[in-house]
């Protein structure tokens, strides 16, 4: 049993990013389900399922329950997934997988939180022992995966600036993005050090907002608002272990989850129009760019460089401007940027006529990884 | 006159105060599986054959630097005075790795790959911190 282009997303929506002080991370998940819903030209009664990645600024149990209480539903599925950044992906998977099952019929994927206005919550703290040594913060095991990553291929901070220079590119084409003014290779270098190798404009940003996006059968897709975009392949992968015992610390569980989205959507790279590829650090899209076969493992460093990445390169990444530029949250506006490029409702940013887009999610410190393709 | 110990320490429980003994004692300790003789560091059970049973047992002290880091900016008021400093993950000579810190030794010295020992860094009348110096 495949599932692919049985099901699409019809609805996708994103809040105001950047300090939004005084709205709180239910609000900012309720505003972005009820703005997705709006854009599905569905009503909430439709809604049979309320899929929710909880808030990093605060975990609350039942968070998808007050979640559907807020919305004013009460549905056949609600469900809090933590995968970390993997999740909001892992959320239209199980939407994808309660369809076919002919649970629900309509679900709707939903995210906010408020971490830059309101506590910073996990964004900070120590991950365990590793506090007595002054190990905190996700910057510190990501630097330890970039070092790595040096010292395996010689992948330069020039090159991990490459990214951040061509993403903010994008952004600064995106009216709704958090940062936009104009970023070089030098800025980039003269950033301070975070933890070394990674400066702070290797690191992505903390932002308040919100994003969802409905899922529903291709059946009910048909006479909706918008056209649907179809969901060709999706996979999921969790390397899991904590970084010191994880036996390689530079490849990710991009690989096995993109050979799983690949093989079900029947494409590979080379058939892809646009990439949404988490960054929640320079090195992840570089690594996730490997994994995925866009070129070889260790050759992510030379593949990033000179703009292959940003307007008007041969691989359109992070259209939006990625949690580096366009917000920091944990990645449901990926999945809502590919959407938008493959409607054609991307403005100043728009990618040339895209046919297939390809979004990836990952969380923790590289600890887990899902992937998605789509196409129009 | 003695200041009181501001840094984070390890929660001691029984999973792992044998470890922590051992540290108090100048012994690196690593698990050792009953069942099927794996090496583990802090794990609750094998991760090979899934047996909780294990004996502690000294490790050499010895291994190579896997990866470091160098913390510049400040997450701890209690680590201020130390900015910048490195946080390493060692790879133990017996296999597991640990993440923790190199002394005597310069930033821009550390490399990956460079042979370590362990040295013992007694921080409270409770907790001894292993920690690395380069050998050779
Ligand atoms: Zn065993």
């Amino acid at each position: 049993m495949s599932l692919k282009d049985k099901h699409a997303i019809v609805g996708a929506a994103t809040t105001r990013f950047g300090k939004v002080p005084g709205v709180s991370a239910l609000a900012f998940t309720v505003e972005a389900a009820q703005l997705a819903l709006a854009d599905a030209g569905l009503a909430k009664d439709s809604v049979d399922a309320v899929l929710c990645k909880y808030p990093p600024s605060g975990f609350q149990g039942l968070w998808a329950h007050k979640v559907s209480e807020a919305l004013g539903i009460q549905p056949k599925i609600a469900a809090t997934i933590d995968q970390a950044g993997a999740t909001n992906i892992g959320l239209v998977q199980y939407a994808m997988m309660a369809i076919e099952a002919g649970l629900i019929e309509t679900a709707v994927c939903c995210y906010g939180d408020n971490p830059l206005s309101g506590p910073p919550g996990t964004y900070s703290k120590p991950r365990g022992p590793e506090g007595a040594y002054g190990m905190f913060g996700a910057p510190s095991g990501y630097a330890m995966i970039a070092q790595r990553h040096m010292e395996e291929f010689g992948t330069t901070s020039e090159q991990l600036g490459h990214v951040a220079v061509s993403t903010r590119a994008w952004a600064s084409k995106n009216p709704n993005a958090h940062k936009r003014d104009p970023m070089t290779i030098a800025d980039h270098q003269a950033s301070r050090y975070v933890a070394e190798p990674l400066h702070l404009l290797d690191c992505c940003l903390v932002s308040d907002g919100g994003a969802a996006v409905v899922v529903t059968s291709v059946e009910r897709a048909k006479d909706l608002n918008k056209p649907p975009v179809y969901i060709m392949g999706i996979g999921q992968h969790h390397i899991a272990w904590d970084l010191p015992q994880r036996p390689t610390l530079t490849t990710s569980g991009a690989k096995i989850s993109g050979e799983m989205a690949f093989n079900m959507a029947g494409v590979g790279p080379q058939d892809v129009d646009v990439c949404e590829l988490y960054d929640c650090f320079t090195v992840v899209p570089m690594i996730t760019l490997e994994d995925y076969g866009f070129c070889e493992k260790g050759e992510g460093g030379a593949f990033v460089e000179n703009g292959t990445t940003g307007p008007g390169g041969s691989i359109p990444m992070n259209t939006s401007g990625g949690l580096l530029s366009e917000s920091g949250m944990a990645g449901m506006q990926l999945i809502v940027e590919a959407v938008r490029q493959l409607r054609g409702e991307g403005g100043e940013r728009q990618v040339d006529d895209p046919e297939i887009a390809l979004v990836s999610g990952q969380g923790g410190i590289m600890h887990s990884h899902a992937t998605m393709i789509l196409r129009n | 006159m003695t200041t009181q110990y501001q840094k984070p320490t390890p929660e001691i429980n029984d999973e792992n105060r044998a470890f922590w003994e051992g540290c108090r004692q100048g012994e690196l300790r690593v698990q050792k599986c009953s069942n099927c003789g794996h090496i583990r560091h802090l794990s609750p059970a094998c991760p090979q054959c899934l047996k909780a049973e294990h004996e502690w047992v000294a490790a050499s002290g010895r291994g190579t630097v896997y990866s470091w880091i160098v913390v510049h900016q400040r997450y701890n008021r209690a680590f201020e005075e130390d900015l910048p400093y490195n946080v390493t993950i060692v790879e133990l000579d017996e296999g597991p790795r640990m993440v923790t810190s190199l002394v005597d030794v310069e930033n821009q010295d550390i490399k990956a790959g460079t042979p370590v020992e362990v040295v013992f860094d007694r921080v409270t009348e409770e907790i001894t911190l292993p920690k690395f110096k380069r050998i050779g």
